[in-house]
């Protein structure tokens, strides 16, 4: 381990306990380093959601953690076993240390309250000392941030588009500078424009505070352009974990090679696809 | 040959506080057998209004929609036959098939509706259906929850070409799969296209695959059309400014990494 090192999970098991048991996530081992933005790749039920829960002891019953540790280094020098914590240490921890964007987020805005309010629920329940004109301001500049504009404080959900919702949600994200943000297909459910203008933001984001990104999607293209290092999920397993470049180039596992090929190139050639009309 | 035109429509929505909202301004192509039209656009640009115009779900606002010249029918036995002739494949197939319904009750109900094949040979055609989507004729006797995505959205191909239509709409009909059997269902399209000379309409937010499966793109940007012309041409050397954001916007690894895949298999 390095000191630049962020999160070292080693060898975790996730298994959802119903007859017959489920077993989620086998044996994952990862180091993730500070400041990286790590793609995680994979379809869906290869466990990729699940795994970025059992990071944050998120999983619910029946889904366990039935082997293996997370180990979370944090930035004043103490190694946190997160699968060790108490409930008070771990309620402390979460949106602390590690925050998430979640799958569909911009939906799970409360429509009955104004964006303010539900971003100063973060300051209100972490940082209650805070005063209300301080939590006001803290939130005023992340609205900023994100360029949604302070002028939004008092907008409902139902009165910003599906990008500037997700930019919401980003900020809250983003509120108590955590060191590790971890985003399930925060893009997936938008278009091509918003998708780019958001990815742009969130490695200017990621420069500007220094914290780690593990960002999950099924599309293998756009991890190409924006992770530092993929990982490629397959039945609860890492199969795959290397540089784009090694990914896009040389890829040893044969799942990775069909993803790969699963997109067809935009500007390159056709690969297998057929074309309508077109004589064979 | 079937020709499907559609002409200088639009489609004006009345919001209330808010006026008047234009989904489609002046928008005319034909579509014909044997060709496939790919539809791009963001979201709200216009094109699932496109979709709803052409299934007749909404009605124009001004222009007309006209199947081999005669304006399409609102009612009765002449909009079944409209209905026949112009089929739909949606977005979603875990909505679009009813759960508590065999596949063989969603293939066998337009067979009878639109008087296919006779009676006693409706058996032999689901097979052939199912068949022809490459799927086995033993799923014919389960439900939908039974199958998965990907065997889902080829029952709702079978289903939309039991009543052997002319011309197919294509509403995003993989962006709901998983990404390993996208490319499987896009090929099927393609080769049934081929097979029955279908004229299709594909609408996507997905360039690359718009441009490898169609012959032509059209571009749609709030309600109007601003580029259209041969597939390759449009993505590799697009004329309008918003086609070339688009398309500057879409993840293409190939442009970062320096070399496309088949020049690297090839080293």
């Amino acid at each position: 381990m390095t000191d630049q090192t962020l999160l070292t999970i080693d060898d975790i098991d996730v298994v959802y306990d119903v007859d017959p048991p489920v077993h989620a996530v086998r044996g994952v081992s990862l180091r993730l380093e500070r400041g990286e933005i790590l793609g995680l790749a994979g379809e869906s039920g290869c466990g990729k959601t699940t795994l970025a829960y059992a990071i944050q002891r998120l999983l619910r019953p029946p889904a366990v953690i039935s082997a293996g540790g997370v180990i979370f280094h944090d930035r004043d020098g103490d190694d946190i076993d997160i699968t060790a914590l108490g409930t008070d240490a771990l309620r402390r921890f979460r949106w602390d240390k590690v925050s998430m964007v979640f799958q569909g987020a911009m939906n799970a805005l409360n429509p009955v309250k104004n964006i303010g309010s539900q971003l100063e629920d973060v300051f209100l329940t972490h940082r209650p000392e805070m005063s209300r004109a301080e939590r006001r301001a803290q939130c005023a500049e992340l609205l900023e941030i994100v360029q949604v504009g302070r002028d939004r404080l008092r907008s409902y959900p139902h009165e910003l588009s599906g990008g500037m919702r997700q930019r919401v949600m980003i900020a809250m994200a983003l509120a108590l500078k955590p060191q590790l943000m971890i985003m399930d297909e925060p893009t997936t459910a938008l278009d091509v424009l918003i998708q780019r203008e958001i990815l742009q933001q969130i490695s200017e984001l990621r420069s500007r505070f220094g914290f780690s990104v593990i960002f999950i999607t099924h599309d293998l293209p756009l991890l190409l352009e924006i992770s530092d290092r993929i990982a490629i999920m397959k039945a609860g397993e890492i199969v795959e974990l290397d540089t784009p470049a090694n990914i896009y180039r040389g890829a040893r596992h044969e799942y990775t090679r069909t993803l790969l090929s699963s997109f067809p190139s935009l500007t390159g050639d056709r690969g297998g696809f057929l074309r309508t009309g077109e004589a064979r | 040959m079937t020709t499907l035109e559609f002409s200088h429509v639009s489609r004006v929505y009345r919001v209330r506080g808010a006026g008047a909202l234009r989904a489609l301004a002046d928008v005319s192509f034909t579509l014909e057998s044997g060709r496939t039209i790919a539809l791009v656009g963001q979201s709200g640009s216009g094109k699932s209004t496109i979709a709803k115009i052409l299934t007749q779900l909404e009605a124009p606002s001004s222009g007309e929609i006209l199947l081999d010249g005669h304006p399409i029918p609102h009612r009765g036995r002449a909009l079944r036959r409209y209905r026949q002739t112009v089929r739909m494949v949606f977005q979603d197939p875990f909505a679009s098939l009813n759960p508590y319904h065999t596949v063989r009750h969603h293939l066998e109900r337009p067979l009878r509706l639109d008087h296919v094949v006779p009676r006693r040979e409706i058996d032999a055609e689901v097979t052939r259906l199912l068949d022809r989507v490459r799927l086995d004729p033993v799923l014919a006797d389960r439900n939908p929850h039974e199958l998965s995505g990907g065997q889902r959205q080829r029952v709702a191909i079978a289903r939309a070409l039991a009543s052997r239509p002319k011309l197919l709409i294509a509403d995003e009909p993989v962006s709901m799969l998983d990404v390993s059997i996208r490319l499987g269902v896009l090929n099927l399209l393609a080769e049934l296209q081929r097979e029955s000379n279908l004229g299709v309409l594909y609408i996507t937010h997905d360039l690359a695959t718009a441009r490898h499966f169609s012959d032509e793109i059209m571009v749609l940007n709030r309600g109007v059309v601003v580029e259209r012309g041969p597939a390759d041409r449009v993505i590799l050397e697009p004329e309008h400014e918003y086609t070339r954001r688009l398309r500057d916007a879409s993840p293409n690894p190939d442009l970062l990494f320096g070399a496309t895949r088949a020049e690297e298999a090839g080293r």
